[in-house]
């Protein structure tokens, strides 16, 4: 009886959370869904521990709903479906992880995106960043250098309906010229140095997040900004929270 | 005794086995950690290697309570466990390689642990076979302790040697392979040594030949390693078309060059953001499948190299003359080149990362970086500017490790002579005036490195009587490294311009120079706050003591003594970094330090396991009536001596590293020729054991080595002051020479223990084996750790105290 009330109390939560967001995540034979909005709630809590380092406590409504959506058990390996939707990286094969939720979350919120953007992104891996970025603006451009991962990556977005995702296999560091400029661009694979010609693809105003660290653990986020006159800057962020760097005796 | 006259046959033939069976098994134990270094990381090899070594004290543990059956059939046992450990080496390590245990997924997957638990069970069964064998060895001839010790010993330091030669000789496969064959070798002397019967022989013959054939036999890619898949040259190799192109093993490693036509390698550490163009299309340069660099060919575009924060010397001084520490794959030449310096000195450590890159370079006309103004040495960097009398405008330390690797936090532990006080004095001595010595790191959030590099150079500049250090250092930062400049004068105002344009350039930040204001040092790269500046501020100001003491992170300068730059984990952050997992607070967790700890846990609970559970089963019978001794002395007797013995093996291989100019070296001359002395140390035991008179000949050798120790740690830097510019043959004898009377000494306390336990209560020799092999293995992963603490000089002194302490706890002073 008890464990009824909170399973319904665990449903009535997760249906909150995803309101207005009409997806299959949304429908009652989703055996996901609950795990999915587990997987939010988790990201929303750590987000809100890291909120002094972050300088806010809460992540963009509409990232979340997003992070909501997207069936992330789907866009990992078979076997480890079960545990897609843990806020922690998961291998997929190649030497490529997905990223843990909150990064993931993280990365998207600092993009801050527009219905109407265009994104880019090097290295598709899994195409979870894909997807989520597919369900916040108009086009998604994603680059991907192992063949095998663009072709399951291509598959994949066509049967979950993401059209407005184009997967190419092939050298990422030219950027994608015919689409450029970009509104938001991600670099996800392990680079030493962002490719000068991604940073001549991004819009006067648009921002690029590249996570920095190895398969399994971010170190920090690189958030290169471009202004309205060239002018670039980056922020680097760390997504712990670390202050104050100084304690006492 | 039962089976004592069967085996006292095969005497001679024993020895023999004793000393090819040690030499098995530490080439597998070297071979071992280059193997592991490669398919995982070298810390996560050092631990599994010294967790799997618990198996020679579990094989103590077993001969103690089973002797009587094994002695029985000794030649038997002796060669099947010889014969098994042959066998087992390369049949082991293929199995190892084949558990799907991922390091870096080990704080996320439960299921890590447990694989990790199967790496060790799999990997400690040579070495359990191997110990049967010389624990039964010991045990039937203890009577003759300081013989056979001086056989094992002598074998061991021979291994080590030749596995070193074996390493640059042979594919590592076949090395694996050579192992097997000392471990048959081992096992057939013993099995087929003397008379025995027809079918006992051909069994025996048999068994030889099957071991024999076993590692010939399995299959070249079974005993090859295949990095994590996780690793910089599995990722590279997953482009299309990517290829190896040429490689190279040697004992400091393998090196091997990709190329990949469809997507090139580029790589440029840090490149800033307003860099014009990306390096041209390079050549990928892997060392153990990780640590990923670039070969870049001299005729390409270089205008990139202007782009990195390791250009900003050549924004202060004009056509230097250079010092590369770290020449790669050519980055740092380049760069000289590129900025027209008028002549570099290029020292790598690697020959075979040298004679890669000539090879790999050499197809395409004008791409070969060597000649010319550039020459090249091989060397340690440390002991080249020490011996050097040159002088140059410019000593650049390149940014030669891995990035990956620093950012997860994996190199902590590693001891580094060139990050340190003294390091810097040196090269500080090798500059021209008006010339600079420039450090470039990775740059590491919350700052770590950074600052600790500021205070090494405040540290080195005072030790100079430099009055105003702060003065003389300036730092920039890009996105991804840092890097330092320290002048052999103060930077007046016209460098500060200089340096200041260079920054703005290529939107690189201001961390320190003389007069630079907070609101000028967070505008590129921004951080939430300027911390860069106000820490370099706080190190370079009138109290980095109460700084350090209050900062999170540990700044104080590396020392000779105490070498680990790379560690910078607090205890008192440990948990908080912990509790931060999910947010990301791993990668600042250190993982040296974390796994040297938890070597250190996992070892200390096995080997207490392994010495205090033969205890319930073990009866001791009196070999006459002389009273037992309690077992507590026994205990405490052979654990300091394994502790001891590894203490100061390991502290004098760190001192005599900068001294031999090359690690190799130091593994080859101090660990082998410790090992060989020690040998001969207790095969003199029964001499001194006469010209002890009455005296116990232990409280001699102790004495002896405490003296002798005492002396060497004062003499030591005089005599190396003194011979740093003799050739390397001549600084070889020098260090054989010195290493030859405390390794004499330190190889007689552990026979005589032996053999006058061996006389009273003999059935308790396996047992006290069993007891040094553990504490040794303790003992690696113990010395690291208090030399991380309090340095070196220390650990030396704990090792004096346990032979002291030894010495007044012998088993056999037992009144009747």
């Amino acid at each position: 009886m008890r464990w009824g009330c909170f399973l319904f109390s665990l449903l009535a939560v997760a249906a909150l959370l995803l309101v207005g967001a009409p997806s299959a995540a949304n429908k009652s034979d989703d055996p996901f869904a609950e795990a999915r909005a587990a997987m939010v709630r988790a990201v929303a809590e750590t987000t809100e521990e890291t909120a002094e380092w972050l300088g806010k406590t809460a992540l963009a409504p509409r990232v979340m709903e997003a992070m909501g959506r997207v069936p992330r058990h789907l866009f990992v390996p078979p076997d480890l479906q079960d545990m897609g939707y843990l806020n922690r990286p998961l291998p997929i094969g190649y030497g490529q992880t997905i990223s843990q939720p909150y990064i993931v979350a993280l990365m998207t919120d600092l993009l801050e995106p527009e219905p109407g953007d265009v994104a880019f992104e090097l290295g598709t891996g899994s195409s979870y960043q894909a997807a989520v970025l597919a369900e916040l603006v108009s086009e998604v451009y994603t680059v991907e250098i192992v063949p095998p991962l663009a072709e399951s990556a291509t598959e994949r977005l066509e049967t979950l309906g993401y059209d407005n995702v184009t997967v190419r296999a092939g050298d990422g560091y030219h950027g994608w010229p015919e689409h450029a400029p970009f509104d938001i661009i991600v670099v996800t694979a392990a680079a030493s140095h962002v490719p000068p010609p991604l940073i001549a693809q991004l819009k006067p105003g648009g921002r690029m997040v590249i996570p920095v660290g190895s398969p399994f653990l971010t170190q920090h986020l690189l958030l290169v900004e471009k202004g309205g006159d060239g002018t670039v800057t980056s922020r680097q962020i760390l997504p712990v929270i670390f202050v104050p760097l100084t304690g006492g005796h | 005794m039962a089976g004592e006259g069967a085996h006292s046959l095969s005497r001679p033939g024993v020895f023999i086995a004793v000393a090819l069976l040690s030499a098995g098994v530490l080439g597998y134990e070297i071979l071992l950690a280059r193997l592991l270094a490669i398919v995982h990381w070298h810390h996560f090899a050092y631990m599994i290697i010294a967790v799997a070594l618990l198996g020679f004290g579990a094989a103590g543990s077993l001969v103690a309570v089973f002797q009587r059956p094994l002695l029985a059939r000794f030649r038997w046992t002796f060669g099947i466990a010889a014969l098994g450990f042959g066998a087992g080496a390369p049949l082991a390590f293929a199995l190892a390689q084949s558990l799907p245990f991922n390091a870096l997924e080990i704080a996320w997957d439960r299921a890590q642990p447990a694989w990790l638990f199967a790496l060790y069970l799999v990997l400690s069964l040579p070495f359990l076979s191997a110990a049967l064998a010389l624990a039964l060895a010991f045990r039937a001839h203890a009577a003759r302790a300081g013989a056979l010790y001086r056989m094992d010993l002598v074998g061991a330091g021979l291994g080590a040697l030749g596995m070193v030669f074996l390493l640059d000789a042979l594919p590592l496969a076949d090395a694996l392979r050579a192992v097997g064959v000392l471990g048959a070798a081992s096992g057939g002397i013993v099995l087929l040594w003397g008379r025995a019967h027809r079918l006992a022989r051909g069994g025996a013959l048999l068994a030889v030949a099957a071991g024999l054939a076993l590692p010939a036999a399995l299959p070249d890619d079974w005993l090859r390693p295949h990095p994590s898949p996780y690793k910089g040259l599995s990722l590279a190799l997953t482009a299309p078309d990517a290829r190896i192109v040429a490689e190279r093993h040697g004992p400091l490693g393998w090196i091997t060059a990709v190329e990949s036509p469809a997507v090139p390698f580029r790589h440029a550490p840090g490149l800033s953001l307003l860099a014009p163009s990306g390096p041209p299309e390079q050549i990928g340069l892997f060392t153990d499948g990780g640590a990923p660099s670039a070969i870049t060919p001299a005729n390409a575009d270089l205008r990139y190299l202007e782009a990195e924060t390791a250009a900003l010397p050549y924004h202060l001084i004009e056509r230097p003359r250079v010092l590369v520490l770290g020449a790669g794959g050519g980055a740092e030449v380049l760069r000289a080149l590129h900025h027209h310096a008028r002549a570099v000195d290029a020292v790598e450590l690697n020959p075979d990362v040298l004679a890669l890159v000539r090879e790999v370079l050499a197809d395409t006309p004008g791409a070969a970086w060597e000649g010319g103004s550039v020459r090249t040495h091989v060397a340690d960097a440390r002991s080249f500017a020490a011996r050097s009398s040159d002088q140059w405008d410019l000593i650049q330390i390149a940014l030669v490790d891995s990035f990956s690797a620093a950012a997860a936090g994996v190199h902590a532990l590693d001891e580094s002579l060139l990050y340190t006080v003294e390091a810097f004095e040196t090269f500080l001595d090798r500059l021209a005036p008006g010339g600079v010595l420039a450090v470039t790191r990775w740059l590491k959030l919350p700052p770590r490195d950074s600052l600790k590099l500021l205070w090494t150079a405040r540290r080195a500049l005072e030790a100079r009587g430099v009055a105003d250090p702060a003065s003389r250092l300036a730092m920039i930062r890009g996105w991804k490294t840092t890097t330092l400049v320290i002048g052999s004068g103060h930077f007046g105002d016209d460098a500060i311009t200089r340096l200041r344009a260079f920054a703005d350039a290529y939107a690189f930040d201001l961390v320190w120079h003389p007069g630079l204001g907070e609101s000028d040092a967070n505008r590129h790269n921004r951080l939430a706050q300027p911390e860069f500046h106000r820490g370099a501020a706080a190190i370079l100001g009138p109290d980095p003591e109460d700084f350090a003491a209050r900062y999170k992170f540990a700044l104080r300068p590396a020392t000779d003594d105490r070498p680990f730059f790379f560690h910078s984990l607090k205890w008192a952050t440990l948990p908080e970094l912990l509790a931060l997992r999910a947010q990301g607070g791993l990668p600042l967790v250190e993982w040296g330090f974390v796994i040297l700890v938890a070597t250190l846990v996992q070892g200390a609970i096995a080997a207490t396991l392994l010495i205090l559970l033969p205890l319930l089963a073990l009866r001791t019978p009196r070999a006459s009536d002389t009273p037992t001794p309690p077992r507590w002395r026994v205990v405490v007797f052979f654990a300091s001596l394994g502790l001891a013995f590894l203490f100061i093996e390991i502290a004098f291989m760190q001192r005599f590293a900068v001294f031999l100019g090359h690690p190799l070296y130091a593994i080859a001359v101090v660990l082998a020729g410790l090992l060989v002395f020690a040998g001969l140390g207790a095969g003199a035991t029964d001499r001194l054991a006469r010209l002890a008179g009455g005296r116990p000949p232990i409280t001699l050798a102790a004495g002896g080595i405490i003296v002798v120790g005492g002396a060497y740690i004062g003499l030591l830097p005089w005599v190396f002051d003194a011979a740093q510019g003799w050739p390397v043959a001549a600084r070889i004898a020098a260090a054989l020479a010195l290493l030859g009377p405390i390794g004499f000494l330190l190889g007689m306390p552990f026979p005589l223990g032996l053999k006058a336990l061996g006389a009273r209560a003999p059935a308790l020799v396996p047992w006290a084996w069993g007891i040094n092999a553990c504490a040794s293995v303790v003992s690696a992963s113990l010395a690291t750790f208090i030399a991380l603490h309090v340095g070196f000089t220390p650990v030396l002194g704990c090792a004096f105290v346990l032979y002291a302490f030894a010495a007044t706890v012998t088993p056999w002073r037992v009144r009747r």
